[in-house]
């Protein structure tokens, strides 16, 4: 499991050091059963995560399909409830159950991948961005949308427009208010701009820039575009399996990740330049993600990473602190530099194993 | 490219006739695929990319029909195909892979039975044994270990990578000329993805076929295609060799989009981005289409510029570049970035 300091406050290099979110040993697994009679199985989706977020910060969050990203986010927000361990916003237990805690989940929001399937097609954009403020029972003030309408963009014709007469963009924007608009302090983004296209996307990321510097708002951007994360984060966190495998300084991440599936990941997107696409050369890992159902024994990368040792498939690496605020769990973290590049000048021929 | 293009298209216009008025989908697309040639065709969603690799393939449905233009694969006139003929087509000279492999499987037929049919289909006398040894054959140059067992297994039984792998066999059953790739890695993950486009640069290669690689992600462009076309709300905005677009874009729309990619260089910074949205395809502006959103636009731009091959060799579609102008150097403050629209 992870040590229990992961994440302490470092300075993240912006000034931020006090955690406003703090999960510990966080663990939801999920029950499913296939086929009729066959036994049930255990999904570990988010299998001890012990992170805190920063006020004011950006945490990103990158990983593949099944990392646990999306569940992780769910936990976050209060959407579901984890096994065990704890989210705790300004110190208190958002899963507590008390009022206490339903005044924190309050300012925790979110924002989905799919704005059109996140908004009501029957309800016009006021009333959608209205629904937060009268789901606590207040009476509802038009003024308050329009100022949110405002705040991210939309001009106030809009409100009166069904979710299907506005743009990808001007939806996505709606919903940005409907997060906002009950005082969030910590806003959780799942995939919020994978679904649109590259020059709307480079419009919202703007957006939600210029939000945080207004509102103060913190941020968790889950993505699996690492181009997008590395613009916007502060910190980086990569998932694999249900786990933190590392957890960097958005800066250092860039100049030297220490996890070699970091690495891997990081050599596997395509950058637009075509010299530069030519040149290198990119480590293909072998394989698929294996399923969350049965999890590798020891080091959870083992069956896919280039340098797996004996001691991979038989101890778990914990997440330690291999440099000042950034966190890795691998036995062989930052010590690989040159065997990577040694794995580098290999042909391969990208097939599975 | 002095060899004769494999696939000619001129002013290829499809139109959709919806209840809310005519979309003018595709609106006078020409360009050539030269053999062995992988040929990009990027641009936004509702830009006409799809909607042209559909028309090739004549597979546009109700309300939507190709209006005008010629379709040549090796010289004949596809347009002019009965449906026997076009059937013969595709799957034949020309095959397809789409985003999503489960779609594109059918999920209650072992993917042997599959790969065999596509053997069958093009083979009247072929044998089913023939077929089998075949579908083996492909299986394993996509990868797949143990192909005779695992040709017994259903869609389900695989990853999405591994689907996709499956796709790309069934394409290559036939040993077509073309392939037509409509997104084929945007559904998987990054690290399947880079296994993807690894092992569709390998065949493409190994059998000389020619690619059309439909895409939004600029990336797997500047990786996989030697020409680009980019397409800005149904017509050919710039048309350059896959170095040439990245260091000297010709038209603004290329120039912007380039520049709005998110990258470690524009870290904790504003992204330049394009203001306005794409237009509405029922009623697109008058002259040049991108001049809404355009920095430079002038007042020439109310006039539509033709596609034009300019003196570096690049089409553009854009009066600024035909008169010489380079826009590799334009400062991109141009762009927005102080106050989202």
């Amino acid at each position: 499991m992870s040590i229990s300091d992961a994440g302490a406050p470092v300075d993240t290099g912006d000034g931020t050091s006090r955690a406003l979110l703090q999960l510990t040993d966080v663990v939801k697994y999920f029950t499913v059963r296939q086929g009729l009679l066959a036994a049930t199985h255990t999904v570990h989706a988010v299998d001890g995560i012990t992170l805190n977020i920063f006020e004011g910060e950006t945490l990103g969050v990158v990983g593949e399909s099944g990392c646990g990203k999306s569940t992780l986010a769910r936990v976050v927000v209060g959407l579901l409830r984890p096994d065990s361990g704890s989210v705790e916003l300004g110190g208190t237990d958002i899963h507590a159950g008390d009022s206490d805690a339903a005044s924190a989940r309050r300012k925790l929001q979110m924002v989905f991948q799919d704005p059109a399937g996140s908004l009501n097609p029957r309800l016009s954009v006021l009333d959608s961005v209205a629904e937060p403020l009268h789901a606590r029972g207040m009476r509802r003030t038009d003024d308050r949308v329009f100022e949110a309408l405002d705040l991210v963009g939309l001009k106030a014709e809009y409100a009166h427009r069904l979710p299907h007469q506005l743009s990808g963009g001007q939806q996505q924007r709606a919903c940005i208010a409907r997060a906002l608009i009950s005082e969030a302090r910590v806003v959780v983004h799942d995939e919020a701009v994978s679904a649109l296209d590259i020059s709307l996307q480079a419009q919202v990321l703007n957006l939600l820039r210029d939000l945080q510097d207004r509102l103060g708002l913190t941020y968790v951007f889950i993505s699996h575009d690492l181009a997008t994360v590395q613009t916007i984060s502060t910190r980086i966190a990569v998932m694999y399996l249900g786990k933190v495998v590392e957890l960097s300084p958005a800066r250092r991440f860039h100049e030297r990740p220490l996890h070699p599936y970091s690495v891997a990941l990081r050599s596997a997107v395509p950058v637009p330049h075509p010299a530069v696409e030519r040149a290198r050369a990119r480590i293909l890992l072998r394989g698929d993600v294996p399923s969350p159902l049965a999890p590798p024994s020891g080091c959870r990368f083992n069956t896919r990473c280039p340098l797996a040792q004996d001691i991979c498939r038989e101890a778990e690496p914990p997440l330690t602190e291999h440099a000042p605020g950034q966190w890795a769990a691998c036995h062989f973290a930052g010590r690989f530099d040159r065997t990577l590049s040694a794995i580098r000048e290999q042909p391969h021929d990208g097939t599975a194993s | 490219m002095t060899s004769q293009p494999l696939l000619r298209v001129r002013d290829l216009e499809t139109r959709f006739y919806a209840d809310f008025g005519v979309v003018r989908a595709v609106d006078g697309v020409s360009f050539d695929v030269h053999p062995g040639e992988t040929l990009g065709l990027v641009g936004e969603s509702g830009s006409g990319k799809s909607v042209t690799a559909m028309s090739i393939l004549r597979l546009v449905g109700s309300p939507g029909r190709i209006v005008a233009g010629s379709i040549e694969l090796e010289g004949v006139d596809l347009l002019g195909l009965d449906a026997e003929e076009m059937r013969r087509v595709r799957g034949g000279q020309i095959s397809t892979v789409f985003q999503n492999p489960m779609t594109a499987l059918n999920p209650a037929l072992r993917i042997g039975w599959q790969l065999d049919e596509a053997h069958l289909a093009h083979h009247r006398d072929g044998t089913k044994s023939a077929a089998r040894e075949k579908a083996i054959e492909m299986l394993r140059s996509v990868g797949i270990a143990e192909a005779e067992t695992r040709a017994e297994s259903y869609p389900h039984e695989y990853s999405g990578g591994m689907r996709q792998r499956i796709v790309i066999a069934m394409g290559m059953m036939n040993n077509p000329k073309l392939i037509i790739a409509d997104e084929p890695t945007t559904a998987l993950d990054v690290t399947i993805q880079a296994q993807v486009i690894d092992l569709l640069k390998r065949l493409i290669a190994d059998h000389d076929m020619a690619l059309i690689l439909i895409t939004h992600n600029m990336g797997v462009v500047a990786n996989m295609c030697d020409r680009v076309a980019v397409m800005y709300a149904g017509q050919i905005v710039e048309e350059a060799p896959v170095d040439k677009l990245f260091d000297d874009p010709r038209h603004p729309y290329t120039w912007a989009l380039l520049r709005s990619l998110p990258s470690i260089e524009t870290r904790g910074e504003r992204l330049p981005a394009i203001p306005g949205f794409p237009p509405d395809m029922t009623n697109p502006p008058e002259g040049c289409r991108f001049r809404p959103r355009c920095p430079f636009a002038e007042d020439v731009c109310e006039e539509p510029p033709p596609l034009v091959m300019l003196d570096d060799g690049t089409k553009s579609r854009c009066w600024i570049a035909q008169r010489g102008e380079t826009f590799a150097d334009r400062d991109d403050r141009l762009l927005h970035r102080d106050k989202p629209a």
